[in-house]
């Protein structure tokens, strides 16, 4: 295997396993709050228990993205040295805040998971708000940095080398309030819909059980908010990315041809060789007004970038469709059940329902990965945008396919871990909990 | 100014990893030494902290990539291996203390656990070692012609592996002292007394084995410590030391002892940093070492550093203190 591509594969394999991980620790808190919140107003116990029986994943799940996250911050020097070296003055401010993030996090979740009966209830609560705020921060920070990848600033760059380096102005780039708007609620919508779903499941073996429904309820008035509002941070992100890496948007959309006006292409396998798309579906006009808020705007195509400039287009678009795909579904579902709701009728009675949520579980982390995908791939051939190629950032060490190996193994080893941990938390629920054997009508 | 404020933030860093999450790996490599019925008490002690303690590790990257990128990307190109192989190491004991702790059905499994968490608490202090030790040796050459000159002879030698097991020795010591303090049980705290104190003879045994390896792979590191009065004074008092800590252990006197066993290993950390101030790393052949100097970043950045540093200092430590008092609050009264 080429160095480059064992790299790049590397790198996929931890982001795309550490986001995961990153993402449950950003909403889960929030989930444990609601319920913990819900006990101490109404003292039923079925919410204390929800809450413990979460935090038990949730510890799992943070210790195993906590590691990874490691990883992650020698990783980026382990394989991009060079990029490391011109950019860690540049956009490392995030980084050192995330740091404090990242400390606060663990201290709090540390009293949190641990303080049960050594804090009085609200401070507890307030713990986990700690853990879920900071988690929140962290993820922010994170983005920021990536975004200044796909949105350079706060730097000159003169023969090969950054000068006037302002860290601020890098923070605080053009593409870090979309990016992080985009992908805090997505944390949101994914852990919501995983959680949601699989306690719709484990409802359809008894849909009177007094816990799984408290779960259910509020893992999916989360999940279902964050995915109706997901669309408009989409668009807001759709409209700068068209605006500062016209090359991205067109191998998302499979643009081959500048157009105006430019229609949009739902589906359909980009031929990159002949410049076009097979079995897409095309709605004029639609493409213009969502990239520039004009339905006859012009919209950059590939024929405007240099071949040799041009992000793998099959991926990227597929990817972005499979991201809008999953998250207009989700949107779909969460806006079905606040009408239900809003009409007084109990969807999560209903069988139908129940399995419709379950076929939701994994729908928000794929659309997470694939949104992932789209930015990343995205931006090739450039590790900063316009700057920087990948392919000019990597470590001359021969061999990096083993390190891949390594890794890919490592974490294919510890997700099936962490599958097998959650069946053995989940069948042994009604032993631990007394609601998880109630029933209510 | 502002670099050498980072550069204390960076210290401190290194010190508070090594006081806190080394005697977490430490408190690993103990079940070795006292056996498996103490391993309630070793995964109550560490179960709170342990994620806290580990974010100083991440500290001093976030520190080496936004400070002083070149040290950063020299270390992690030429020390690759070795990184990763820490890395498995910390991803192995993370995960398998956790899923120890939080599997649902106790069965044959925690056996499992038991067994990773053990293994992967000894390698990640001894390729934290051997990681220290190549820095300081100076075989990194950018101008090397072979694989195995670039990538395996700067950290796979004798001096590194000294400096590992040293790194070893001395968290696991760290943890054995640390223990006397997280037990009730006489038995178990006599247990860890003598395990406190055969592993205080095995760091210094180690030790004078480090500076043995040193002469032997070239680094005189004994005319280096000559040379450097604090550094030479450093280590005299902890060997002053030595003898107060026996005592204190003798009597279990928890807070003392902790403080002493803290003590000698600050001191240890600090004549490491004094001899080797302002080099990071020493290079092969005729490359000029990097300093703390040399590589750090433009003052623009140091600026940024230093505020997000402090603010971030003004929060954590505060929050740091509840923490350890909320669940080592009791344990420091019996002493």
């Amino acid at each position: 295997m080429e160095d480059l591509l064992a790299a790049r594969l590397q790198m996929a394999v931890s982001l795309g396993f550490h986001i995961i991980f990153a993402c449950i620790g950003i909403a889960m808190p929030f989930l444990m709050a609601i319920a913990e919140y819900r006990w101490i107003k109404t003292g039923q116990q079925v919410y204390q228990d929800l809450a413990k029986a979460w935090s038990k994943g949730v510890a799992i799940f943070f210790a195993t993205g906590a590691v990874s996250g490691t990883v992650l911050s020698f990783e980026l020097g382990m394989l991009w040295p060079t990029f490391m070296e011109h950019a860690g003055p540049i956009f490392g401010m995030p980084f050192s805040w995330e740091g404090t993030a990242f400390f606060v996090e663990a201290i709090a979740l540390g009293l949190f998971l641990y303080g049960w009966d050594k804090l009085r209830p609200w401070v507890h609560w307030w713990t986990g708000i700690v853990v879920g705020v900071s988690g929140v921060a962290s993820g922010i920070f994170v983005v920021a940095a990536n975004a200044w990848m796909n949105s350079p600033a706060g730097f000159d760059w003169v023969n090969g080398q950054a000068i006037n380096i302002d860290p601020v102005a890098a923070m605080f780039n053009d593409a870090w309030f979309s990016q992080a708007l985009h992908m805090t609620l997505a944390a949101f919508v994914a852990t919501g819909f995983a959680v949601a779903g699989l306690h719709a499941l484990l409802l359809l073996k008894n849909r009177k059980n007094l816990f799984h429904r408290k779960a259910l309820k509020i893992a999916l008035v989360v999940g279902g908010l964050a995915a109706i509002l997901q669309p408009i941070s989409g668009d807001y992100a759709a409209k700068g990315v068209a605006e500062r890496q016209p090359a991205k948007l067109a191998a998302m959309e499979a643009l081959f041809e500048t157009s105006q006006p430019a229609s949009l292409t739902i589906g359909g396998i980009p031929d990159v060789e002949n410049r076009e798309v097979d079995y897409d579906i095309e709605i004029p006009y639609l493409l213009s007004f969502l990239a520039h808020g004009d339905f006859n705007a012009k919209v950059t195509g590939l024929d405007q970038i240099p071949r040799k400039d041009w992000p793998p287009v099959l991926i990227t678009h597929i990817a972005f469709q499979i991201m809008v795909g999953a998250g207009l579904l989700m949107m779909g579902v969460g806006g079905l059940y606040f009408y239900f709701l809003w009409r007084k009728k109990e969807t999560i009675r209903k069988r139908w329902f129940l399995w419709l949520v379950g076929a939701c579980m994994p729908l928000g982390f794929i659309a997470v990965e694939a949104g992932w995908t789209v930015t990343e791939v995205g931006r090739q051939p450039w590790i900063i945008y316009g700057i920087m190629k990948t392919k000019d950032a990597l470590s001359p060490m021969p061999g990096l396919q083993y390190s891949f190996y390594m890794i890919t193994g490592l974490y294919l080893l510890l997700s099936a871990i962490v599958v097998w941990l959650m069946y053995r938390q989940i069948i042994t629920l009604s032993g631990r909990y007394a609601s998880a054997n109630t029933t209510e009508d | 100014m502002l670099t050498n404020i980072v550069i204390f933030f960076l210290a401190l860093s290194i010190v508070f990893y090594v006081l806190f999450a080394g005697a977490d790996f430490g408190a690993g490599v103990l079940e070795y030494i006292t056996g498996r019925r103490h391993r309630q008490v070793v995964a109550d002690a560490i179960g709170p902290v342990w994620e806290a303690n580990h974010v100083w590790l991440v500290l001093v990257v976030v520190i080496l990539f936004m400070g002083f990128p070149s040290i950063y990307s020299a270390m992690s190109l030429y020390l690759h291996i070795p990184l990763l192989l820490m890395l498995v190491g910390i991803i192995f004991r993370g995960t398998a203390f956790t899923f120890m702790h939080y599997d649902a059905i106790k069965d044959q499994s925690s056996r499992v656990y038991d067994a990773v968490f053990k293994i992967s608490s000894i390698i990640t202090p001894l390729f934290l070692g051997m990681i220290v030790g190549a820095a300081m040796l100076g075989r990194i050459n950018p101008e090397a012609e072979s694989f195995s000159e670039a990538f395996i002879s700067p950290w796979l030698n004798l001096f590194s592996l000294s400096v590992g097991l040293f790194c070893l020795v001395l968290f696991t010591f760290l943890a054995a002292v640390y223990m006397i303090g997280e037990t009730d049980e006489e038995p178990e705290r006599k247990a860890f007394i003598r395990a406190g104190k055969q592993l205080n003879m095995a760091a210094v045994v180690v030790g004078g084995g480090v500076f043995i390896a040193a002469e032997w792979n070239g680094l005189p590191l004994l005319a280096l410590f000559g040379e450097s009065p604090v550094s030479l004074g450093s280590l005299v008092v902890t060997t002053l030391l030595l003898p107060v800590l026996w005592i204190s252990l003798q009597h279990s006197w928890v807070l003392w002892s902790r403080l002493l066993a803290g003590a000698q290993v600050v001191l240890i950390l600090f004549a490491w940093f004094w001899v080797q101030h302002p080099v990071v790393i020493n290079m092969g052949a005729s490359d000029p070492p990097l300093t703390v100097y040399s590589a750090a970043a433009p003052p623009a950045t140091m600026l940024q550093l230093v505020i997000a540093l402090i603010v971030g200092a003004a929060i954590i430590l505060p929050f740091l203190y509840y923490l350890m008092k909320t669940f080592k609050a009791g344990q420091f009264k019996q002493g």
